[in-house]
Order: C-alpha cells, then sequence, then structure tokens
C-alpha cells in the first residue's frame, strides 16, 4: 500500500468507508465524566458497543496499525497510520484500545525482544486480552532508581523474585508486569539490573493501592514474596535491563510533558475568572488575574512552539537530543501553575472535598469546582513522578550544558 | 509552517557569524559606548553590501524579499555582539512604513536608498506621558495650506535620532492618529542627543512648526494608528532576535565561567545550586527560541491582525522576562568580576533593561496578549 497520493487517498476513503459503517454511535462521543477509555485486559468489564469496537478493530489490525501483521497488527506504513489517525479524529471516535502494552511495552518488544516473546506477548496486546502495568519505582528507589533492590535469584530455569514496587499505575488491573530486577548485587548498580516480564496471577504477588492526597488513584503498591518467573520471560540480556529501561522512561517524559494541557483550559479559566471576579467590557475585571492568566498562556505557547519545533526538527532530519527533559520540566509546572491559578480564581469556592446536593437543588460546591481542587491537588505530583524537576535539571546540566560533576571533570554530553 | 532553518537560513548564519566574529567583536560594542556617532559607518555600508538591509524589501526596490526568517537570523549573530548598527531601525520600522504607507513615489525614493545603505531612519512615537502607549500623542499636524503639513510637538526616546537623516513621526490629525517621515534636516527639527545605559544613543526631537510635503503623510486618513501598530510589529519581531541573540551570548559567557572558575578546589559548575540555576535558563533561551521563529514565520506569512500581533507579543513578552533573567544571574554567577566595568558581562546586562523597555515591557505585552486573546 507504498506508493503517491493517490493511493494514500484510496485507503483513506476506504477507511472512511470502513469507519463509518463499524463504529458503533456511542464510539463517537466523547467518554463521560467518570468513564474510562478501553485498556483491555481480563478484568476489564467493557460494555457491548465498546466490545464491539474493540473486536471489528482487532479484526482489521487497527488496535496497533502499525505493527507487523505476523502478530495482529495492521501492517500500515507511517504515512497510512496518519490518515487513520486523521480519519478517527475527524469523525470523532474514541481509540478502541489504549495502554501501556500498546505505547510501551510492545513497541520495547519489537525492537528488542526475542521473537518467543514477540509472537507469546504481542497478539494478546493487539486483542486486548492482556493489560500490562509498569514496576520501576521502590520505596527505597525513587530518584535514584537504579539503586532498585528487588531481589531475583536464579534457581534452574526460573527467577525467584523478592521485594516491593511502588507507585505501579494500575496495577490493580493490569494482567502482566514488565519489572526491573536486581539479578547481579555485586556490580555497578546500572549493571546489575535484568528487564523481566512478569505474570500477576503467579503466587507470591499482592497488590494494595494508594490513596494520594488527592483522592483514589491509580497507583498501587505490589509485593512480591518468592515469585517464581520463567528466565525466558528475560528482554534483552541478563543484567543489561537498565539501557532498556531508560529508552522507555525519556518515552513516558515526553508523554507527561505533553498530556496534561486539555484544548479548553485557557477558555475554562477566563470563564471561571470572568464568573467569579467580574467582566470590565470584555476584560477579566480583576488585572492581577488576568495578567496572571496571560503569562500563563504565553508560556504555554512557548512550549507548545518548542515542542513543535522539536517534531519539526526531527521530520528534517535532526538528531534528538534531551527535549524531553525540557517538555517534562516545564510542562509539569505550568500544569500546577494552572491549577493553582485555578483554585485562585475560585477563592472559597475552591476548598470543597464532597458535596452533597442542598434541598434547594443547589450544591455548596460544583462537580467543575470539585474537580479543580483535586486538580490542583494531583498536579503536585506532576513534578514529582516520571523523574522529579531535579532529576530533570540534572539531566540538562550535566548532558546538555556539560557542567562537570562534583568530582570535577567534565562530561562531554554522554 | 516549519521552526526549523532551511539551508539557505544556516548559511546565512553562518556569514553573519563569521562576519560579527570578524568586524565586530564584543570589544568594538565597548569601544563605541557614548562615543562619537555610536556606530561604524564602514560596518553600516558592508551590511549593506551582503544584502542585509534589503532582506525584507521587495525586489522591485532593490531588495531579495527574502522575509524576516531570513532578516531575524542575521539579527541573532549581531545581537550576540552587541552590534549597535540601526538595522532595526532602518530595515523594519522604516522600511515596513514606506512600504505599507508611503505612495510609489516615496518607495521609489526611500526604499533602494535603505538597500543600499544610504539612509537612516529613526522612529519618533515616544512622548513625556506616553510610556508604551502608541495612542498617547499631543504632537500635532495641520494641514496648513493644500500641499503641506505643518508638524508642532517634542517626541523623546528615540533610538538612534542622533544619527538619522529621516524620522518616522506620529502625530495627532483631525481625523485620528498619522505618520510622517520628516527630514532631519527640515527646518524646526531639534535633535538633542542622549546616552542611554547601554551606552548607545537616543534623542529628543523637537518640532518647531516643520513644514512637509503633503506625500510624506504615510497611510490613508484615520488608519496611522494601525500602521504604526504593524511597523512596530516588525520591529518588535527583529529586536525580539536580537535579544535572543543576547541573551545566548551572555549565557554561554556564565556557562563558560562556571566550568572554569576554580572555587574550593572544584569547578564552581559542579555545585547543583548553579547547576540547576543554569539549566532553568537554559530551558528559557529555548522557549524563547520557539516564540522567536514563530513571530518571524508569522510576519512572513499572508494574513496580517490579531495572530501576527498575538505571536511578536508572545516573543517579546517571553524575551523580555528571559534576557532580564539570564542578565541578572550571568552578573550573580560571574561575582565579583561581574561587577566590574572591565568585564563583558555587564554590557549584557545593561543592553537587557534597554531592550526590555523598547516596544514595551513584559507586562505591557502580556496586556495585550489579553486583549488579542479576547479577555
Amino acid at each position: 500500500m507504498q506508493g503517491g497520493g493517490s493511493g494514500l487517498e484510496k485507503f483513506r476513503e476506504e477507511t472512511r468507508a470502513w469507519l463509518l459503517a463499524n463504529a458503533p454511535p456511542s464510539m463517537r462521543t466523547p467518554l463521560a465524566p467518570g468513564e474510562e477509555a478501553c485498556w483491555g485486559g481480563k478484568k476489564e468489564k467493557r460494555s457491548p458497543d465498546v466490545q464491539r469496537w474493540l473486536d471489528v478493530n482487532v479484526e482489521r489490525g487497527f488496535t496497533a496499525p502499525t505493527w507487523p501483521r505476523t502478530y495482529g497488527g495492521g501492517g500500515l506504513s507511517k504515512a497510512e497510520a496518519k490518515v487513520l489517525a486523521e480519519e478517527m479524529s475527524a469523525l470523532g471516535l474514541r481509540p478502541p484500545l489504549i495502554g501501556f502494552g500498546l505505547s510501551m511495552i510492545g513497541p520495547l518488544l519489537l525492537q528488542e525482544g526475542a521473537e518467543a516473546l514477540r509472537s507469546e506477548h504481542l497478539p494478546p496486546i493487539v486483542r486486548g486480552e492482556i493489560r500490562w502495568c509498569q514496576g520501576y519505582s521502590e520505596p527505597g528507589a525513587g530518584s535514584d532508581l537504579a539503586s532498585l533492590q528487588t531481589k531475583a535469584v536464579r534457581d534452574g530455569d526460573v527467577y525467584v523474585l523478592d521485594g516491593s514496587k511502588i507507585w505501579t499505575s494500575y496495577a490493580e488491573k493490569a494482567d502482566w508486569m514488565f519489572i526491573l530486577v536486581r539479578t547481579d548485587p555485586a556490580a555497578k548498580k546500572q549493571h546489575g539490573i535484568t528487564f523481566l516480564l512478569m505474570d500477576m496471577t503467579t503466587p507470591g504477588v499482592t497488590v494494595r493501592p494508594i490513596r494520594l492526597i488527592s483522592g483514589a488513584s491509580p497507583f498501587c503498591e505490589t509485593f512480591l514474596t518468592g515469585v517464581r518467573v520463567p528466565v525466558t520471560n528475560v528482554v534483552g540480556q541478563e543484567n543489561q535491563g537498565w539501557a532498556l529501561a531508560r529508552a522507555l522512561l525519556a518515552h513516558e517524559r515526553t508523554m507527561i510533558g505533553d498530556v496534561f494541557k486539555e484544548r479548553d483550559d485557557t477558555d475554562k479559566l477566563v470563564a471561571a475568572a470572568r464568573d467569579h471576579l467580574g467582566d470590565d467590557g470584555g476584560r477579566i475585571a480583576d488585572p492581577l488575574v488576568r495578567d496572571r492568566i496571560a503569562a500563563l498562556e504565553i508560556d504555554q505557547a512557548c512550549l507548545d512552539l518548542t515542542m513543535q519545533r522539536a517534531k519539526d526538527g526531527a521530520r528534517a532530519g535532526q538528531k534528538p537530543g534531551h527535549e524531553s527533559s525540557i517538555f517534562k520540566l516545564a510542562g509539569t509546572e505550568l500544569n500546577q501553575r494552572r491549577r493553582d491559578l485555578h483554585c485562585a480564581i475560585l477563592g472559597p469556592q475552591a476548598l470543597g472535598w464532597e458535596s452533597e446536593p442542598s434541598a434547594a437543588g443547589t450544591a455548596g460546591y460544583g462537580p467543575e469546582e470539585l474537580k479543580a481542587t483535586r486538580d490542583w491537588l494531583r498536579s503536585r505530583g506532576n513534578t514529582i513522578e516520571g523523574g522529579t524537576s531535579e532529576i530533570q535539571l540534572d539531566i540538562i546540566a550535566k548532558r546538555v550544558l556539560g557542567l562537570p560533576d562534583a568530582r570535577g571533570a567534565r562530561k562531554d554530553g554522554a | 509552517m516549519d521552526l526549523v532553518l532551511n539551508e539557505e537560513q544556516k548559511l546565512l548564519r553562518q556569514a553573519a557569524k563569521d562576519f560579527a566574529h570578524a568586524r565586530s567583536p564584543l570589544a568594538r560594542a565597548r569601544k563605541l559606548r557614548g562615543a562619537g556617532e555610536g556606530y561604524s559607518r564602514d560596518v553600516w555600508k558592508e551590511m549593506a553590501e551582503l544584502g542585509w538591509l534589503g532582506l525584507t524589501i521587495d525586489e522591485r526596490h532593490g531588495g531579495t524579499g527574502l522575509g524576516h526568517r531570513y532578516l531575524m537570523v542575521v539579527l541573532e549573530e549581531l545581537g550576540a555582539k552587541l552590534a549597535p548598527e540601526p538595522i532595526v531601525s532602518t530595515a523594519l520600522l522604516g522600511a515596513t512604513a514606506i512600504e505599507l504607507g508611503g505612495s510609489a513615489e516615496l518607495q521609489r525614493e526611500h526604499l533602494p536608498a535603505i538597500v543600499k545603505g544610504e539612509r537612516i531612519i529613526a522612529l519618533a512615537h515616544h512622548e513625556r506621558h506616553s510610556r508604551f502607549s502608541l495612542a498617547a500623542i499631543d504632537t500635532t499636524a495641520e494641514a496648513s495650506t493644500g500641499t503641506t503639513w505643518t508638524l508642532n510637538g517634542e517626541k523623546l526616546h528615540v533610538a538612534d535620532g542622533s544619527i538619522a537623516d529621516h524620522f518616522l513621526v506620529s502625530a495627532r490629525v483631525v481625523d485620528g492618529v498619522a505618520l510622517f517621515l520628516v527630514p532631519a534636516s527640515a527646518k524646526g527639527v531639534t535633535v538633542s542627543r542622549e546616552e542611554r545605559v547601554d551606552g548607545r544613543s537616543a534623542a529628543s526631537v523637537r518640532l518647531d512648526r516643520v513644514m512637509v510635503r503633503q506625500e510624506m503623510r504615510l497611510g490613508a486618513g484615520g488608519r496611522g494608528l494601525r500602521l504604526l501598530e504593524r511597523v512596530i510589529d516588525a520591529g518588535t519581531a527583529g529586536l525580539a532576535a536580537e535579544m535572543l541573540g543576547s541573551m545566548s551570548a551572555a549565557f554561554a559567557m556564565t556557562l563558560d565561567y562556571l566550568a572554569t572558575r576554580v572555587q574550593f578546589g572544584v569547578p564552581i559548575g559542579s555545585f547543583q545550586a548553579l547547576q540547576h540555576r543554569a539549566a532553568r535558563l537554559y530551558v528559557e533561551t529555548e522557549l524563547a527560541r520557539s516564540a522567536v521563529m514563530h513571530a518571524s514565520a508569522m510576519l512572513d506569512g499572508l494574513e496580517g491582525g490579531a495572530p501576527v500581533a498575538r505571536a511578536v507579543s508572545v516573543a517579546k513578552a517571553k524575551c523580555s522576562d528571559a534576557f532580564m533573567a539570564i542578565a541578572h544571574e550571568a552578573v550573580q554567577m560571574h561575582g565579583g568580576i561581574g561587577m566590574t566595568d572591565e568585564h563583558d558581562i555587564g554590557l549584557f546586562l545593561k543592553r537587557a533593561r534597554v531592550c526590555e523597555m523598547t516596544f514595551g515591557d513584559a507586562a505591557y505585552h502580556r496586556d495585550r496578549f489579553a486583549r488579542l486573546s479576547g479577555f
């Protein structure tokens, strides 16, 4: 299906016709508040429409459009995948399936995995049968991730795992975990780490959800006691897992920097400001808040343009540097400023935690207001998760600016 | 619109960098401080010969019409060396005003001369109480006979005013605001030179019953303010590119100092307290660069109006804050030597303050951004 524009146009027409014919109407509506996208997995309860939308896409390979057909992917070229995304977006369609299988471990296996691992794990990911989670951080290994201590001791054909993982998003709902474990306690810390795939139903795995300052959260703690994992589940080589983990982390940082801004965030702040502080001939009546909104949106515009510049540069063949650290740092801080400013605009209406409708049918705090308060609390984690801001600053200082480390040696961007 | 330099622009950048290095080292900016005309006629001529003054001027008038993205690349490199030649005043403010508002005859008379480096134009729009407002104008222009205008008033903070041969003067007329091209040699024009904190000159310009010909009025009746705003947007984007070059140079100088200055037996750049501040400053330069590239690309675009003005305000607000922050931090990180006149970092701090206040500071542009965004 290569070829010039006319081939692509034909693909576009066919695709649009197929989407129109196969998408249940409810899949052309945005998610309702509290409703979750389709993440797949054995524990997920799916409505008939969600299931049908998943099934038809699986059949056509559209859940993983660019993956090879051998593993159930669509085998599309990048250009065709872009057309598919454009057509889905134009019709307001929900993605049939999302998750860490499609976005993280799948691409890694395609790049680095042995054939046996690929044919075992990629098809269930594509079909939405298996949901994945990421086991990186530990209670004693946060920013210093490489110091992780979960042990994996070889016993014949298996590793025996002991330790605990924290901040494992959606561990409760996941079927499998990709996990970093220490296989060589004697080696320098980065050199004794192995990247493993672990079935969450293996005896000895227990999961406990974590409640955050903002309330319920997808985060969990995962405890491992004598968990037996086949040695064939190693991705790459034993003791060589750190490089794989780092490659995935950079990917995650760009996503975190980009993920926060919703399209109507500016309008929401402006509307809230008009509502709570008044309007003066089209201007927000409070000049200080108006200035803060403008400052925020100007900085947001600069970051958006910088991300666009990185994309344009990549397309023009420039080698990517450490932009993901800039995006993570700036994007998360902007989101915090936005959430904080929203609370400042709401004033006392930002103080609610729960609210029941009163007898008069009015609530003390509206749902948008309650959400703003929790969004503010949750946003404080943005500069911590996925590598703290301080870690990003370290990366920029050492790897981009080449500043000397504490021992005085000058590093050259390595 | 792509936010990357094309091959031609990369070559131009290298040429500008080489030129700035050879013909305009920082020592020159230092030497020209407060001295004589404050710029070099020879360097100005060379810039004209390189075609830089005609980059945004149409081919009909002797320019190349390559556009703002090309000129920005040059201005950035010149900004890195604090070159004081009046490119923004002449090739952006002056040329844009004449190209958008001048009669065919006026364009033929002045635009080729600008390209050749034979004109220096200075924008005279500030007045004693105007601060950053373009509309706060007391200077008047009256149609005295059918063929002449008579101007009266006083203009302040006229950058490059002491070396200009023509002034772009804003004045109040019956139907609003108008722009006039006034020869410095006209009877009744008095120019007083003042030195600014960055060592460059500005001027106060008194207009005392100055008579100019009818066609020296730029733009149609009642649209003078809009023309002035467009002219200043072009100049502001150019200044922002210059600021980007200056802040990047000040940052590079500071980074070098952090890597070489030894205290407590180690380079001070190994201290995390300084590393993180340096990293933040670097991020600011990257954000500013994107905004500057976007503003110049928007100026090259076909559509005018609010989206262009907004892009310019984003760039100027960002560059004003970023350049000031970097210059302040640069002096701090240099320590005592940064406070001496002998060290070049102070030149950047002084320049940052002047740039910040030129064409509106960050707060002014935030207000403008909010207005253009409908809040």
